[in-house]
């Protein structure tokens, strides 16, 4: 008889949900417009915020490490053995790539450290110092180099050197006093010189005069503190005869996995003459550290714009509902459970949630993303680009969710659970 | 259909304690149209409150069809009050965010009903209250007496066993008046049990009973 007492659990939540629904959807529509502009506009800085913020940041490690992947280490970089100062059997291991066709190109590089010095004729005393700076020398062919990594491009000043040039030389930007980012004093840098200077190097034991040719500037470090010389002479200069490369950086064609071609050369062996990397193992450590940390601080910026939105959502459904006591009163007094009335708010915020999330996305995608890997944001050491992964994305739009639907859920639940009574009555 | 023994009702405020109801009675048979009169401030609201599961009486017992409501759940309460009561309230009480109709057609959504069936039935309610015309006004869009004959629609609109009138003819002139006295006489007539509070008494003496309430107890009148 007493039908209400047997728990039709189900469809009382079907009706529930139903009702709910209902009241969420008339209670946004017949809201004032500047509120619901006010709370979706809230929503959707809170998902830029959830999105970009952390996208920038682990997107300026990516446009570094992507920046050191085209111009330095290529795909699979191949390097001296840390006893070593060359890769024995360099020929052999370029034959081998030569004949592989996974293989776009690659670039035997030959590198020594040694030193710079500029402005020594104008020194006063014989033993005084003029600047000099402590570099990376390679020796690398100018056409398999430009054809890998586009290093021409880098050019800032002047010309590139070409395979038969003498004596000429193109400089990194970071050995230059003119474009170096910071002053340091571990990283000193070369003064007055440019185009056309004569510069003095001392390497492997010879002391030589050559002339700066072109200077190139890129957005990694390790390129910018080299000197480049013409492969044929470098080699004369270090005496390196017998074609013993210090790197080879190789470019795979699109769609060959380099774990595969890592794996190929391994087998073959010449893991037992040299170091053969992915791009990843490759990359420098503090890439990987930044990356990290930039990952932490991305969700901790996040984290706190996901708070101040949960707040907003708290605050507004909070002063909604109390605000609309009386009703929620009367409808529990004639009947309408408290979980339906529940579900209106929860309804309303996660509405408000949909929306901001839907502006968010259209923004990001549809403009941001686009115009910023179009045009890279220039950064010193990256060119940086927004990541935003599907999936990442959508992991922050489920948080979103959840917070909002608690944010709704407690201060609803808080007014409804009020005696019915002092609702109507507003006491 | 409703037994209510020895039901007690003190307000506190501050210091001073006011019991309103004080061990009241009162016996209402199936399909009896009964009406409570009594002073401003004696307590007809406040009993009305009790018998219609909206506040708990300090002490007493409250049978309605069999089911001793004083013993259920909040949550039962509520369900109860779906199932079996209709409550006109004395201030109208309807949500403003919705329209006539959509007011009227709540009940019937909580219990249920499709759209259809609960707009079919919402607008023969309707028509009972005479409102047919306003259906798509929202409240604010009503007059005060419209307003309460939306209240009303809202409590008959799913046939429930018993309706809880608070004044409904409070606020409107002698020909609206009416025209709620015939609804209820018209539903009472189909066997409707009504318990309705009033000063005027014109509107009492078209009821089967008329309970005063004086001193925190009904007389007979
Ligand atoms: N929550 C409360 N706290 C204190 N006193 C209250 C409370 N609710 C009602 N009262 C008092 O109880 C008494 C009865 O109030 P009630 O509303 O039941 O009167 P009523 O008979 O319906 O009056 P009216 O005809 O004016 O509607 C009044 O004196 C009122 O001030
Ligand atoms: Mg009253």
């Amino acid at each position: 008889m007493f039908k209400f007492i047997k728990k039709r659990f189900f469809t009382d939540f079907k009706n529930s949900l139903r009702v709910g629904f209902f009241l969420a959807l008339r209670q946004v529509k017949n809201s004032s417009k500047w509120t619901n502009f006010l709370i979706i506009g809230v929503m959707t800085l809170t998902f830029l915020n959830l999105v970009v913020v952390s996208g920038v940041l682990v997107g300026l490690i990516d446009g570094a490490s992507n920046a050191v992947g085209k111009r330095f280490l290529k795909d699979i970089f191949i390097s001296n053995l840390t006893e070593k100062k060359f890769i024995l059997n360099t020929t052999e291991i370029t034959e081998i790539l030569r004949a592989n066709p996974n293989v776009e190109g690659f670039s035997a590089r030959y590198t020594e450290g040694g030193k710079i010095e500029a402005n020594y004729k104008t020194k006063l005393r014989q033993d005084d110092i003029g600047d000099e700076v402590s570099a990376i020398f390679a020796g690398i062919n100018p056409e398999d180099e430009n054809k890998l990594t586009g290093i021409k491009s880098l050019l800032i000043e002047g010309e590139f050197i070409n395979e038969n040039d003498f004596d000429r030389v193109v400089l990194g930007s970071m050995l230059l006093d003119q474009y170096a980012k910071i002053e340091s004093s571990s990283f000193p840098t070369l003064s007055g010189v440019g185009i056309g200077s004569k510069i003095r190097v001392k390497v492997g034991g010879y002391t030589r005069e050559v002339t700066v040719k072109g200077i190139i500037k890129s957005k990694v470090d390790e390129l910018d503190r080299r000197i480049f010389f013409p492969e044929k002479q470098f080699r004369n200069l270090i005496g390196r005869f017998d074609l013993n490369a210090s790197e080879i950086a190789v470019g795979l064609k699109d769609g060959a996995s380099p774990i595969e071609m890592k794996n190929y050369l391994n087998n073959l062996g010449f893991n037992e003459f040299a170091k053969i990397q992915t791009k990843e193992d490759a990359e420098p450590k503090f890439l990987k550290d930044i990356k990290k940390t930039f990952e932490i601080l991305g969700n901790l910026i996040s984290g706190i714009g996901l708070a101040v939105a949960a707040i907003t959502i708290f605050i507004v459904i909070f002063i909604n509902a109390i605000t609309r006591r009386k009703y929620i009163g009367i409808l529990k007094g004639i009947g309408v459970n408290a979980r339906a009335i529940e579900i209106a708010y929860v309804f309303q915020s996660i509405f408000y949630a949909l929306v901001g999330t839907i502006f968010g996305s259209i923004l990001i995608f549809g403009f941001l993303k686009p115009y910023v890997d179009a045009h890279p944001i220039n950064f010193p050491f990256s060119d940086g680009i927004i990541v935003a992964t599907l999936s990442g994305t959508m992991m922050r739009v489920l948080v979103l969710f959840i917070a909002t639907l608690i944010a709704g859920f407690l201060p609803a639940r808080i007014v409804i659970n009020r005696n019915t009574l002092d609702s109507i009555l507003g006491r | 259909m409703i037994k209510a023994t020895n039901l007690v009702k003190t307000f506190k405020t501050g210091d001073t304690k006011l019991t309103v109801l004080k061990g009241l009675d009162i016996d209402v048979k199936k399909g009896e149209f009964v009406s409570i009169t009594g002073r401003s401030g004696s307590g007809k609201s406040t009993l009305l409150y009790q018998l219609g599961l909206l506040d708990h009486p300090d002490s007493g017992k409250i049978i309605i069809d069999g089911v001793e409501v004083s013993k259920l759940s909040e949550r039962d309460r509520t369900g109860f009050r779906l199932m079996e009561l209709g409550y006109v309230f004395q201030d109208y009480a309807i949500i403003p965010e919705l329209t006539a109709l959509e007011n009227i057609m709540m009940p019937l959504l909580m219990k249920g009903f499709d759209m259809k069936k609960a707009e079919k039935q919402g607008r023969e309610a309707l028509s009972r209250v005479g409102l047919l015309d306003k259906q798509k006004n929202l409240p604010s869009q009503l007059s005060g007496g419209e307003q309460q004959r939306v209240s009303i629609a809202r409590a008959i609109v799913h046939s429930p066993k018993i309706i809880f009138a608070d004044e409904p003819t409070a606020n409107l002139d002698a020909e609206t008046a009416m025209v709620v006295m015939k609804t209820f006489l018209d539903l009472n007539r189909e066997g409707q049990t009504i318990v309705m509070v009033t000063h005027e008494k014109e509107y009492a003496d078209m009821t089967h009973r008329t309970l005063f309430l004086n001193e925190g107890i009904l007389e007979n009148k």
